[in-house]
């Protein structure tokens, strides 16, 4: 597969020289396609000293289409759902942006770029974005928060099971969210469009 | 830009505006005795109108289809039905003049001036020249339906003509065309202008060393793959970014086979924008994306006019054209049809959904969405029975409910006793606005606004659910009408009352629907009176007619019922074209004040805090 040397070509670059804070392992040896990635945040983020695990896939027909990211540490942020999924919007990864020649190593210095600038205009959790830019202090406070509860010790790359399990969240204690409870937006009743990627689309 | 779209047309006609009247034509509305008539009946040509040449948008079209879906005529005439089908109005499409013969003998063009007398015949009629003056009604569309060959040869047309004036190949003059999104008044000033540099931004350079190629060169690595085999073949377009020839391809073959690109599909290096030009699309695509390839050029022609658009049926390869603009879309809800029967809303391609405006459409299907869970618990198909709890479900489209066990009979719509909504007729289009008091209950506020949007949404999708209801039922009973025709000997024609019936039921349907959505977001002014009457006057009728839909096959067979249908049938496609005609015009003229703003991006207001809402009537 032409797939196969561009991807060990592009691990190779990965490993011997990473990126800032980027590191990289082959969870399995016989499958080049899924990479463990581990984030550390930029010093001058609101996610520092955090660290966080990313599942990246790429496709059988990679590079002709993008490779997907996942977030298996659960982070406050206005571009990645707040849910076990770890959905990241980045635009770099949208199917007219990408190009058979862009590069993993962009994507994942994109992605710690996100952690340093959000890009609250675009978001995945509208919520976690108004309040980005609406009350920052309360912001960082509920993404600090976050980073004590999830992002320290050991880094996990268990993906959620089901996709469906996001709606059941609100009422799961053990999922629950930190003391300060900054994850599902208090008092929202009749269970209106707080959640992730489920927003409809117009019609066009 | 318009002019060249059809220079045949371009001069010669004027907009024709035409509208058939035959809504008001021959039969008479039934239910007379039950619906004392509030106001003068509009006819679908008669009353308001405005001067054509200011309306009409500046078209060269010369044919217009009067857009009441299938209903204005359909029950009056058949023959006359028939006679006007869509497939008639394109064939004409090459003759207009034969185009307004046929319609003139059609007899449905009327003056303001003339409606009320049918005898009179329209002195127009047949004078082409007059037909400047024609006056347009606020619910027609100006709008013609492109087949694909029609397409095809709108654009063998202005190649033929690009090729002659410029004197190049019909192959240059295509991908000069597509270059320039085919506005040909662009292309041919700028080619007068500069010749060389158009052709160069076209990828079409002049000199056979410039022609794109592929190439062997030694010591090359294609950034795609990462191979750098001997002899490996690579290609570059004029950014100079190489490529193996594989990867190219397989590009390509994604790009147009899975993303429906073809006319501009960006070279394949990261961030380079430059568009790979035709001439090596040419070289590289391989021959099993070839007709793929042509296809998907072919549809450039129609994505990159603003006046024309597919249609969103499925299995329909034809395109409308419809001078509408974006802009338009606050003044106007323009409702087209394809000639696959599809009738869909040229602003935004959704299935028709008129009165209501496109933004609001999105609005509130948006809001449908998000509070759908809250809209779930309403929308299950069963509900108890108010007296005996018994569960009952609704299985045609009519609301009378009579309970199985109790032989209770309400209204599926307010729970309410049936025979009350005899007398008073329907007290369930409207919602019963709360008092002040207890609107300054904060609590109270919510669940205001949340029980107000409850009855709209409601009534929204009860009509929703019903014409999915009554389409089944017709289904139902035109397989039962097959056995009885065999054993009565009714001919197909003779049961094709019933075809109508289903139609109007469903047209009606989906107008009283999203007379709903627009009520949600209209504020009260003296207008909406008018505008709640025709919607129960509309809801009456379909009401009405979906009873006697549902009766038992053996009864619809009979001779008195069919009359009744037929007659029920026409009085409710009227009923829907005056409410239509209500809503276009003050919409036209603005006079509708609507909670949210139209013009699409605004923020949302809740609408309980929204005039219409909070003040007491
Ligand atoms: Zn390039
Ligand atoms: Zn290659
Ligand atoms: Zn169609
Ligand atoms: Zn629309
Ligand atoms: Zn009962
Ligand atoms: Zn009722």
């Amino acid at each position: 597969m032409a797939s196969t040397k561009r991807i060990a070509k592009e691990f190779a670059d990965c490993t011997t020289a990473p990126p800032p804070g980027i590191s990289i392992t082959l969870p399995s040896d016989a499958d080049l396609h899924t990479w463990h990635v581990t984030v550390t945040a930029p010093p001058n983020s609101v996610y520092a000293p955090g660290r966080f695990g990313l599942i990246l896939k790429m496709p059988t027909d990679y590079p002709f289409k993008a490779p997907t990211i996942n977030f298996t540490t659960r982070i406050y942020h206005p571009n990645i759902t707040n849910d076990s999924l770890g959905n990241i919007c980045l635009a770099l990864l949208k199917s007219e942006n990408w190009k058979p020649s862009s590069k993993i190593i962009n994507v994942l210095e994109a992605v710690r770029n996100i952690l340093v600038e959000p890009m609250p205009d675009d978001p995945l959790e509208q919520r976690i974005a108004d309040e980005y830019k609406r009350d920052r202090a309360e912001f960082e406070k509920n993404a600090r928060a976050y980073v004590e509860r999830y992002a320290k010790g050991t880094v996990n790359f268990v993906q959620a099971p089901d996709p469906k399990d996001d709606k059941s969240k609100n009422n799961d204690k053990n999922s629950g969210a930190p003391a300060a409870n900054p994850g599902r937006a208090a008092g929202r009743q009749g269970g209106s469009g707080s959640g992730s990627a489920s927003r409809p689309a117009p019609p066009a | 830009m318009q002019a060249m779209m059809n220079k045949d047309a371009a001069g010669t006609i004027p907009p024709q505006t035409r509208k058939r009247k035959a809504a008001e034509a021959t039969t008479s509305p039934t239910p007379d005795d039950t619906l004392p008539n509030k106001r003068p009946q509009l006819t679908s040509a008669g009353k308001h109108q405005l001067e054509g040449p200011e309306a009409a948008p500046p078209t060269p079209l010369t044919t217009t289809t009067s857009h009441n879906g299938n209903d204005s005529h359909s029950d009056a005439d058949p023959a006359a039905d028939a006679m006007d089908s869509d497939d008639d109005f394109m064939s004409n499409l090459s003759s207009e003049d034969d185009m307004i013969q046929e319609d003139d003998s059609d007899n449905d063009v009327s003056n303001p001036e003339d409606f009320d007398f049918d005898d009179e015949p329209d002195l127009d009629s047949g004078n082409k020249d007059s037909q400047q003056t024609m006056k347009r009604n606020y619910l027609d569309i100006e709008f013609k339906v492109y087949r694909p060959e029609d397409i095809q040869k709108q654009q063998d047309d202005l190649v033929d003509e690009v090729n002659m004036i410029l004197d190049i190949s019909k192959e240059e003059a295509a991908i000069l065309l597509r270059h320039f999104r085919w506005n040909r008044e662009r292309l041919i000033e700028d080619y007068m202008d500069k010749p060389r540099q158009v052709l160069d931004a076209a990828g079409l350079a002049q000199t056979a060393a410039d022609q794109p190629r592929l190439q062997v060169i030694p010591g090359f690595m294609c950034d795609i793959c990462c191979e750098d085999g001997d002899g490996l073949e690579s290609f570059a377009i004029k950014c100079g970014h190489r490529f193996c020839v594989n990867c190219y391809r397989q590009y390509l073959s994604q790009k147009i086979r899975e993303e429906g690109e073809a006319a501009r599909i960006q070279c394949p290096a990261d961030g380079c924008n430059l568009i790979i030009d035709a001439r090596s699309l040419d070289l590289l695509v391989t021959p099993e994306l070839t007709e793929r390839y042509h296809e998907l050029l072919m549809r450039t022609y129609v994505e990159d006019k603003e006046s024309l658009k597919w249609c969103p049926s499925p299995d329909c390869a034809n395109a409308v054209e419809c001078g509408v603009k974006k802009k338009d879309l606050t003044k106007v809800v323009p409702t087209v049809s394809c000639l696959c029967g599809h009738r869909f809303c040229f602003g935004c391609i959704y299935t028709d959904h008129q009165p209501a405006p496109c933004e609001l459409v999105k609005r509130w299907l948006k809001k449908c969405a998000d509070d759908s869970e809250t809209a779930n618990w309403i929308s299950a198909n069963t509900k108890e029975c108010p007296k005996c709890n018994s569960t009952i479900e609704k299985n045609g489209g009519c609301n009378h409910m009579t309970c199985r066990k109790c032989k209770y009979e309400f209204c599926w719509m307010c729970m309410g006793l049936w025979s009350e909504h005899g007398t008073s007729w329907y007290n369930c289009n409207r919602f019963e606005e709360k008092s002040g008091a207890e609107a300054r209950d904060a609590q109270a506020k919510s669940r205001v606004s949340l029980e107000r949007y409850l009855h709209y949404y409601n009534r929204y999708h009860n009509h929703e659910q019903s014409a999915r209801l009554d389409k089944d039922l017709y289904m139902k009973t035109e397989k039962k009408m097959v056995e009885l025709q065999k054993q009565s000997g009714m001919s197909w024609i003779e049961v094709q009352y019933l075809q109508s019936a289903s139609q109007a039921l469903q047209t009606c349907r989906q107008t009283l629907m999203w007379t709903y959505a627009f009520a949600f977001y209209l504020a009260r002014n003296n207008l909406t009176e008018i505008f709640e009457s025709n919607q129960k006057d509309l809801e009456m009728a379909v009401e009405n007619l979906s009873e006697m839909f549902e009766k038992p096959v053996q009864d619809l067979a009979q001779p008195g019922l069919k009359v009744d249908i037929m007659d029920k049938t026409s009085y409710c496609n009227k009923r829907r074209v005056i409410l239509l005609e209500d809503t276009a015009e003050n919409l036209a003229k603005g006079k509708w004040t609507f909670n949210v703003d139209l013009v699409s991006g605004a923020p949302l207001v809740n609408p309980t805090s929204a005039p219409g809402t909070s003040s007491r009537r």
